[in-house]
């Protein structure tokens, strides 16, 4: 019957679109990923970069606040060497963090980084930085990480202060997948 | 139906919980202690006004009609069912006015959002379940504690009489000077939780892994008090959050104390 | 809406008489059925019982706040209870009830003689018990049933033992049964309508129904996504929402509210259906506005994309995108207007009678109407951040949810009730049913706004002193109204065992064609040739 065939086709048709809305759940992955990147929130996996214009803007300071946390469950002590800095947009500004492994076994953690205000990131470029990679610490072993920045001058008036936090998650046996 | 009266019931309420009445049956939203409070009750009051009076009209004639158009009462039916001048005024009407609501509403949401310049900036870190604080800029720079909820477990499962601010109290209040911008920074070491002071309208989640931000300025001292508001496992209504405000005397007195304290301690070490 | 009906060959269907179901009797009649009314029916009885076991952990969670201290339940118990309150009542009451509407009703007023699809509407349907009964399972498993609340936030949900994974599973399990379901409506719609009965002449009912199914055919699939996600998080080593793997937390609210706001609209809009039936049928008056009323519900349908990350204002969003979707939000406000002012200028001026079907339909309007202001309070950036997560919003999405979706529930069985068993109900007792509800309905939730304002978190099952008063006021509301629904019950029972017969057309003012066009009761087969509409 003709019917039936249409009934098919139709159905066929709204299966189809049922699928591809289950991949587009999935597709909000990158693509939220690719929203944060671009208006700067968090700032979760990235490259090093490489300050386009690194002119010193002299005219004005940023207090920039240091802030570290440990996950749940892991046991090192992370702390930054100083509370805060203050700098001149386009200026290289190097801090450093200590990370102590308070435990006698060997241990690797990852660092995220995030920031308050959370746009701030997008003008936050990280030269040098422990969170590109794992840290692995030996028992008991203290370890001084440095992270050398540069704040885009293009930062916007307003903000005159920016949180830079850092927390230390465990890599439990997933070691060398990121 | 409740907007025009609550202004002057809140009037009343605030009058007898001021009066020193423990316990007065509480409706509206609580007293505001900054000028960010104050503009959201100000928007709540306007926005149930508003909505108060759409709804009458829109109801007092579905009620004319349930009275005067009954069948019992003879009332023929009319058999218009279509009007289109009617439907295009009843489509506009009423997005003019929402327009008219987003204005004021959106100048709320971006001094709300606005962090900049603070005097204090605190990080308070949620655990499962307790808040811990750290004073990382201005004065009082490096002070740090947990903050966990200090009614006994007795009370809790009713072997003890509740006390009056029961699932309120904590060990280490949160302190803070009167007048000041302070900054929250939010973060989590497990689950998303969340940090409210009602009386402050700020609220922000703590997400692990990343920062959030968000400030207060309280106008008035005393002592405010709240809870966790994201649901953040089994204790999660076990969690409160009180803050102290006080003079900025009273403040650098607290400062000078914790940081004896902290001297102390590592002495001892 | 009415039509003009060539009825040559209808009383044909008069010679199928019951007992033509099949070739199987008792249960087996049931699991094997194709019958659109049988599958329907299914589906009512289906809701009924998930409706009184989520009501049941919603008693248990008042009785633990009838007072301050923690007396029946444990904190991680109580979290248990209300996880899968908000589960079973949404996946397992609410939808399926208007799915067993759907069934019922869709091929009568469109004149096919079934589902496009009916051995696909059986599957669709006997998925349902499975889902239920892992639901109902989980709560045995080691460490019980899942305490992280009906929207399942990750990475609470990473802590939770395997009574998670049961309700991921019956999650998928649900939402396979709705996009099957939906792809059978749809098609039914589109191409199994009698000659004559073009797209703009379909009862209202009909037509929210085909928008709800393209809604769940887009966002249902986005949900088994997330809780896929949610299950690779936890036990293959995959971190689309924990933060020390690259995810973040707030993806997971993110892709759920993208599911769950639409939702919202796939539970009301099937109701708005039912209430545009309802109300013009006994207002004795055609619906006002009907084209509007299309253009609206499709307006909602398509706003209700754009507005999701209205549930999550206090996440920290950028300034831009807290006003984006306050915008968006307060948007959706003028053809839910528009919708409210065209059943009221329907009763304007009709000749209004109040049985329990018309009761249940004016408490919609009005309550339904309150909830969506409330909404409108909400929508607010500032208002919402001091509210979000508080009582206030508990009482906004039961207004909606109860007072809008389930008095429109209500509604349709007491007006199609006579119809399908061919008896009627018990008028005064379908009043008290009617009254009572409404009453316990309020004080449950009226109070819930003040706890709300005053700060009273949601999901705590322990609350500070100055809440005490409103809770125990909720609480014996609670208890009220799920005591009524005994009575619902009975009623029911006492129609089709024992109920008068029904008059071939008992409502004067009904126009569709299953009054207009077919006996009553409505015989197991109907318009196996179709009606002819001129």
């Amino acid at each position: 019957m003709n019917v039936k065939k249409e009934n098919r086709r139709l159905s066929l048709r709204l299966a189809i679109v049922a699928l591809g809305m289950f991949a587009f759940g999935f597709a909000l992955v990158p693509f939220y990923d690719q929203i944060c990147a671009a208006v700067g929130l968090n700032s979760l996996v990235e490259k090093s970069d490489r300050p386009a214009n690194s002119q010193v803007d002299a005219t004005r300071t940023v207090t920039i606040e240091l802030d570290s946390n440990t996950a749940t469950g892991l046991p090192w002590q992370f702390r930054p060497l100083l509370r805060h800095v203050k700098v001149h947009p386009g200026e290289m500004t190097t801090v450093e963090y200590e990370i102590v492994n308070t435990r006698s076994e060997r241990i690797t953690g990852q660092a995220v980084a995030s920031y308050g205000p959370q746009f701030a990131g997008e003008y936050f470029k990280k030269i040098e930085c422990f969170c590109f990679t794992h840290q692995t610490l030996e028992a008991g072993e203290t370890r001084r990480l440095p992270v050398v920045f540069v704040i885009d001058p293009k930062l916007p008036r307003s903000v005159n202060s920016i949180a830079l936090s850092y927390t230390f998650f465990e890599v439990a046996g997933r070691d060398g997948k990121s | 139906m409740r907007g025009t009266q609550r202004s002057a019931l809140a009037a009343g309420v605030l009058g007898l919980a001021a009066s020193g009445l423990a316990h007065a049956i509480e409706w509206n939203l609580q007293p505001a202690a900054s000028a960010m409070a104050a503009d959201i009750h100000w928007l709540h009051e306007a926005i149930m006004v508003l909505v108060t009076v759409i709804f009458i009209g829109v109801f007092s004639f579905m009620f004319y009609a349930c009275y005067a158009h009954r069948k019992s009462k003879g009332h023929p039916a009319a058999q218009f069912h279509e009007n289109t001048t009617v439907e295009i005024i009843w489509t506009v009407i009423p997005a003019i006015i929402l327009v008219g609501i987003a204005w004021p509403v959106t100048k709320v949401v971006i001094a709300q959002k606005d962090t900049s310049s603070p005097e204090l900036t605190v990080k308070v870190t949620g655990y499962q379940w307790k808040w811990g604080y750290e004073y990382l800029k201005g004065e009082g720079e490096g002070i740090t504690f947990i903050s966990t909820l200090a009614t006994p477990r007795e009370q809790i499962e009713g072997k003890a009489p509740k006390g009056e601010h029961y699932l309120l109290e904590v060990d280490n209040e949160l302190v803070v000077p009167v007048g000041k911008k302070v900054r929250m920074i939010t973060t989590a070491a497990d689950v998303v939780h969340s940090w409210w002071v009602p009386a402050f309208g700020a609220k922000q989640d703590a997400i692990p892994g990343f920062v959030r931000d968000l400030w207060f300025k309280a106008d008035k001292t005393g002592t405010f008090r709240s809870q966790c508001v994201e649901l953040c496992g089994k204790e999660h209504g076990f969690m409160p959050i009180v803050v102290r405000v006080v003079t900025p005397e009273d403040y650098s007195k607290w400062v000078g104390e914790q940081k004896k304290a902290a001297s102390a301690a590592a002495e001892r070490k | 809406m009415s039509a003009v009906v060539d009825t040559h060959g209808h009383d044909h269907s008069h010679e199928h008489g019951h007992g033509h179901h099949g070739g199987y009797g008792g249960i087996m009649r049931w699991i094997t059925t194709t019958n659109h009314k049988d599958i329907g029916t299914l589906y009512l009885w289906f809701s009924f019982i998930m409706f009184m076991t989520g009501g049941a952990m919603a008693m248990a969670i008042r009785l633990e706040l009838f007072q301050p201290g923690i007396q029946f339940f444990n904190p991680d118990l109580f979290n248990q209870f209300t996880t899968m309150h908000g589960l079973i009542m949404v996946f397992g009451a609410i939808m399926p009830v208007f799915v067993g509407f759907a069934n019922w009703q869709i091929p009568m007023m469109i004149g096919a003689p079934d589902m496009a699809f009916a051995r696909l509407n059986n599957w669709s349907f006997w998925l349902l018990p499975f889902a239920a009964t892992l639901l109902v399972l989980s709560f045995f498993m080691p460490g019980g049933a899942p305490g992280v609340g009906w929207t399942l936030y990750a990475p609470l949900t990473v802590q939770m033992g395997i009574g998670m994974d049961l309700t991921i599973f019956a999650v998928h399990l649900l939402g396979m049964s709705s996009i099957l379901g939906s792809i059978n409506i749809i098609t039914t719609i589109l191409n199994m309508r009698a000659p004559g009965m073009t797209l703009m002449r379909m009862p209202l009912f009909v037509w929210t129904w085909l928008i709800t199914a393209y809604l769940l055919v887009a966002v249902m699939p986005v949900l088994a996504g997330a809780v896929t996600m949610t299950l690779t998080d936890r036990h293959f080593g995959t971190s689309f929402f924990n933060a020390s793997g690259g995810g973040d937390p707030v993806l997971y609210q993110h892709i759920f509210w993208f599911f769950g706001h639409p939702e919202v609209y796939i539970i009301a809009l099937p109701g708005f259906g039912v209430i545009s039936q309802v109300i013009p049928a006994f207002s004795r008056k055609p619906l006002f506005g009907y084209a509007s009323m299309v253009y609206a519900t499709s307006a909602i349908a398509i706003l209700s994309f754009i507005v999701w990350a209205h549930h999550m204002y206090t996440v920290g969003m950028p300034v831009t995108g807290q006003l984006f979707f306050m915008y968006a939000t307060i948007l959706i406000a003028v053809p839910t207007g528009v919708k409210v002012f065209n059943w009221v200028a329907t009763m304007w001026r009709g000749s209004l009678t109040f049985e329990t079907p018309m009761l249940f339909a004016c408490g919609f309007l009005f309550m339904f109407t309150l909830g969506g202001m409330t909404g409108l309070v909400l929508a607010l950036v500032p208002v919402d951040i001091q509210l979000q997560d508080t009582y206030y919003v508990v009482a906004h999405f039961h207004y909606v949810m109860v007072a809008g979706a389930l008095f429109a529930a209500f509604a349709g069985i007491y007006f199609w009730i006579p119809k399908w068993t061919g008896k009627m109900y018990d008028e005064t007792l379908g009043k008290i049913h009617f009254w009572l509800t409404l009453i316990f309905f309020n004080m449950i939730f009226f109070v819930q706004h003040f706890l709300g304002l005053a700060g009273m978190p949601r999901r705590i099952p322990d609350y500070p002193l100055i809440f005490e008063t409103w809770n125990k006021i909720s609480s014996i509301g609670a208890f009220g109204m799920g005591l009524t629904q005994l009575l619902f019950l009975y009623v029911v029972l006492k129609c089709i065992r024992s109920g008068p017969p029904a008059p071939a057309k008992p409502w004067e003012g009904a126009d569709s064609l299953e009054w207009t066009h077919l006996p009553t009761p409505v015989p197991y087969h109907t318009w196996e040739t179709p009606p002819v509409l001129k």
